[in-house]
């Protein structure tokens, strides 16, 4: 099959690739790129465990073609930490808050957290559990993930965090 | 500060520096998963490596004529594409289920299922893989299905298990009809009909529970690698029981089982899903073997909701008798259980039911008779236990919706009948009329604190104002109380009862401290996310005084961790955990007698605290773990081996019995049929608590597992049994929208067999969680006159429960 030429920026890294044009985004990273991070769940763009940043859009990457990247900056799992490899705020907050089990929909949960607190840095509640209904969780029952991200969202904007009591 | 104020101070400070049991740890594995740094199967990329990929049969009941791979194996970037034939002459077109049947791995002369696995196309990648499986020409005749369970053991019913039909004693017995896999009773028949037929009270009820799927978020996968000069096989897949996977790969394929090194790395979810044998473990394998490069196989979704093992499917006629003031007296069950086209359940050998025979529940209910009938459909094949152990989501399902129809039946209120009929706190041990011996409990203080906290008066108070205002017009919600009390059985088990294979139930820990006082610790399970590496280091933190940061826990790599039975049935703490709290003692007996050498004073006057021996009343005298473990390696006592390890392979005498009060308050639009949780509290005993944290998320997620099956997730079939629904736009699972805020709670009744008394959660909050929503749900329409209402409870059937009744104008 021909092959397209794309060039993108992923994590900041300018990046060049031959791709089919039928490969899919997930794909093209995990396997062409050997970023694993993102996965996938479902192939059907239901549950977000393949979401990565692109162009500051939160995209389910198993719903888009590699030559759709084209000439946009992608954001993965891989290149949220800090530049001195400490976890970023978000990261940070699932690990403080038991927002994560399996692993497995974490790194497309923190991705999508991420679009969703710079679109919004002071989310509620609800504005959180409707931020990230595109991204399906089987092992924690979202009450961790959202104090994971009102966690994240204090350490941003310099407000305190109080923990509920169980 | 007085002296003992300091050395209490200082013994604090020690204790907290281990994050042993008790504390809320936070979990080491979140340091990968939240950089992406998982290892799962799919990750895994070798050299050379080929993809696999099914092509499936779009009938549930056929017979194939002709399967022509010439147009697929033309394709460029085909490598090879497998049929039945190929299998056969290796004896690999069966395969072995865990129980006592057969399954196909490729449909040799019929399929049974929609969806079943006819050929495996090898290719250079998962895209041509997947083109080339639409390249295989099969040709079918359909024949007549079954899909309804009633209707498989009519006299004129096809049948369906051609390979098996002359067979009629099956693995647990006589079958009765060439569609019938087995007949399991338990308990004195006559006894229970004695006393229903004299009984003040009964209630009768079919109390379905339906079909469905564990679903983890990560399908089922493998990747072989065959290395014909050694003649070894690797295998990584996604495997809740990777020892066992060695043992079954070895004998099916007749590979020395040294040479097969099983490695389970990260698993995405398991929730029983991942305990079985697939056909694409085995395909990956072949392929393997006769190509001599690594294959992978990875399912999509559709393939693994409509393929892989399903659970549930129980249709349970539940029968109870009681006197007039409310003492149950006794309970019938007689069970249909739909297993699908293979007998494929993932349950200990000995119990084709599994442990449904824990049905008499909570309560003190002296005679009992159970009767399970399993039998075939055009179904796919399953019936694993979707996080709970072994059939007891469905047993606590069947107690606690009966409890409720008897408390309707006899006009008491549901919390007191239950509290009634507990078991009380002096029964224990208490010997069930099915068979159990109840390791420990205290029922009614649980359910006393969960009744104060939710204030239980006053919403049955506000119930009857909101039932007249319905009555009178004034609303259009119905409010209902879901309550339930369950009692599960977890931790399989003690050999006598429980096998896989012939294989005791054990599960091991071997714990070996390095000189420095770092720590490698291995167990037999093998964790699917809930937080083994963490926890397992808190047991050993606590039972040997090194801190939890320096103990690495590695499970999965079936080459270095000792032998276990795996991770299901919340066995991983009951079983592994006790082997490794075991193990971990044999350590300190052995560092007790080096301290006493390195001391120079005897064992017996040595006394632990915290981290070190010390000497009796002479507390400034002491030995550190860490440098009792420096001197096991260099100085350790004459005629004494040096090094510092050991090893527990533990065979529980029991299993464990955690228990939890639930309540559920709904709201139901009537109009809608729409149902909203306001609360939902769960309380919940699991013996004594290594981490709260991982706790409190073990329940949040077994309640939102219970939430979708209870109230819309379903694997539906229709007449010609094609599978309806088989992705994620049809089969629910819930987003943090539509799921309930979750308030925990808990008492502590330790296991009293069990080395540090703890029972195992994981599950606890699923079994209990689906009876207390359907109770809501029931509660809600009960004093409508609707009946027993069956789960899922999604807003289209409330919608019809409300028209049937007539609400709708």
């Amino acid at each position: 099959m021909t092959k397209s030429h794309i060039e993108l920026t992923i994590n900041g890294k300018k990046v060049e690739a031959l791709v089919e044009p039928r490969t899919l985004l997930i794909h093209f990273l995990r396997e062409q790129q050997n970023l694993t991070g993102a996965h996938i769940g479902c192939d059907t763009g239901h549950c977000g465990a393949c979401t990565v940043d692109m162009d500051d859009m939160s995209v389910k990457s198993c719903m888009t073609f590699a030559v759709q990247a084209h000439g946009t900056e992608i954001t993965t799992i891989e290149g949220v930490a800090h530049a001195d490899g400490t976890l970023s705020a978000l990261q940070e907050g699932f690990r403080m808050m038991h927002g994560l089990q399996c692993g497995f929909c974490t790194p497309g949960m923190i991705l999508r957290a991420h679009r969703l607190l710079q679109e919004n840095p002071t989310p509620t509640e609800d504005e959180i559990r409707h931020g990230i209904s595109g991204n399906l969780c089987r092992c924690t029952g979202y009450v961790n993930i959202v104090k994971s991200i009102q966690y994240a969202a204090a350490k941003i904007n310099g407000t305190p965090f109080q923990e509920a009591a169980e | 500060m007085n002296d003992q104020t300091k050395i209490d101070q200082d013994r604090a400070e020690r204790t907290e520096k281990l994050q042993g049991m008790g504390c809320k740890r936070k979990r080491v594995e979140d340091v990968r998963f939240t950089q992406g740094k998982g290892s799962y199967v799919d990750d895994l990329k070798l050299p050379g490596m080929l993809f696999g990929d099914f092509v499936r049969s779009p009938h549930a009941h056929a017979r194939i004529k002709s399967i022509d791979t010439s147009r697929a194996k033309a394709l460029p970037g085909v490598v090879a594409v497998l049929t039945a034939a190929d299998l056969k002459p290796l004896g690999l077109h069966y395969m072995p289920t865990l129980a006592g049947d057969v399954q196909a791995v490729l449909a040799e002369e019929k399929v049974l299922f929609q969806n079943q696995e006819v050929a495996f196309v090898i290719a250079e990648d998962r895209y041509i893989a997947s083109d080339a499986t639409e390249l295989v020409d099969v040709e079918y005749e359909a024949l007549p299905c079954i899909v309804d369970p009633f209707k498989s053991m009519l006299p004129d019913a096809p049948i369906l298990r051609e390979d098996i039909q002359d067979k009629m004693e099956g693995a647990h017995g006589p079958r009765k009809h060439p569609n019938h896999i087995f007949e399991w009773k338990i308990g004195d028949k006559e006894a229970t009909d004695a006393v229903f037929a004299n009984a003040d009270v009964t209630i009768k009820e079919m109390l379905v529970d339906h079909r469905t799927h564990p679903s983890p978020l990560e399908t089922c996968q493998s990747v072989a690698s065959f290395d014909k000069v050694k003649g070894e096989l690797t295998l990584w897949g996604t495997f809740q029981a990777p020892h066992v996977i060695r043992t079954v790969v070895s004998l099916i394929s007749g590979l020395p089982e040294h040479k097969i090194h099983v490695i389970a790395p990260d698993i995405g979810g398991g929730f029983g899903n991942k305990v079985g044998a697939y056909a694409g473990y085995v395909c990956s394998v072949v392929g393997s073997i006769v190509l001599g490069v690594p294959v992978k196989w990875v399912e999509d979704r559709m393939e693994n909701l409509s393929a892989t093992s399903f659970a549930r499917d129980y249709h349970m006629t539940t029968e109870l008798a009681a006197t007039k003031d409310g003492r149950i007296q006794a309970m019938r069950v007689h069970v249909l259980a739909d297993h699908g086209a293979f007998d494929a359940c993932a349950d200990p050998s000995k119990w084709p039911a599994g442990f449904m025979n824990i049905c008499t529940g909570s309560y003190d209910i002296p005679t009992a008779h159970l009767a399970v009938d399993g039998v075939y459909t055009n179904k796919a094949s399953g019936g694993v236990a979707y996080r709970c152990s072994f059939r007891v989501t469905e047993a606590a399902f069947a107690i606690e919706r009966a409890v409720e129809l008897l408390a309707q039946k006899l006009g008491m209120d549901a919390a007191e009948l239950r509290i009634k009929n507990f078991i009380k706190p002096e029964q224990f041990p208490y010997q069930s009329a099915l068979g159990w011996e109840y390791d420990s409990g205290d029922y009614h203080t649980a359910m006393k604190k969960a009744m104060d906290t939710i204030g239980y008066t006053e919403l049955r108070e506000e119930q009857a104002k909101k039932r007249e205002a319905f009555k009178r017009g004034e609303t259009r919600e119905l409010m209902g109380i879901g309550i339930s009390f369950f009692t599960e059985i977890v931790g399989a088990g003690p050999a006598k009862n429980c096998d896989i294979l012939g294989i005791a139930m054990f599960d091991s820990a071997e714990i070996r401290i390095h000189p420095t006082g770092s720590v490698i610790a291995r167990m037999g399970t093998k964790s699917q996310g809930q937080g083994h590496e963490t926890t397992y280091a808190q047991i050993i933190a606590t039972e040997i005084g090194i801190p939890a940061d320096d103990i690495m826990v590695e499970e999965g790599n079936t080459d270095t961790a000792p032998y276990g039975l795996g991770t299901y049935g919340s066995r991983s703490t009951p079983v592994a955990g006790a082997a490794t709290a075991v193990a971990a003692r044999k350590i300190k007996a052995k560092a007790q007698m080096i301290a006493a050498h390195m001391m120079e004073v005897h064992e017996g006057d040595l006394e632990w605290d915290v981290d070190r021996f010390r000497v009796k009343g002479l507390p400034e005298k002491f030995k550190t773990m860490k440098e009792i473990a420096w001197a096991a390696y260099n100085a350790p006592p004459p005629n004494m081996e040096p090094g510092l390890e050991a090893v527990n392979y533990y065979e529980p005498p029991n299993m464990t019995y955690p228990f939890g009060a639930y309540f559920c308050v709904m709201d139901i639009d009537v109009d809608t049929g729409v149902a909203k949780t306001r609360r939902f509290y769960a309380l919940d005993d699991c013996g004594t608590r290594i981490n709260p944290m991982i706790i409190e998320g073990q329940v949040h997620g077994g309640l939102t597992e219970a939430f979708a099956c209870a109230m819309g997730q379903e694997i539906r079939y229709d007449e010609q049994g094609n599978v309806m629904g088989a992705s994620f736009m049809d089969f629910f699972l819930p987003t943090a929208v539509e799921t309930p805020h979750w308030e925990t709670d808990h008492t502590v009744t330790p296991s009293p067999h069990h080395p540090i008394g703890a029972k195992g959660v994981g599950e606890s909050p699923h079994v209990g969680g689906v009876p207390c929503f359907s109770n809501a749900v029931n509660d809600a329409y009960a004093f409508l006159g609707a009946g027993h209402i069956q789960m899922p409870h999604d807003a289209w059937r409330l919608w019809t429960v409300g028209e049937k009744l007539g609400l709708h104008t």
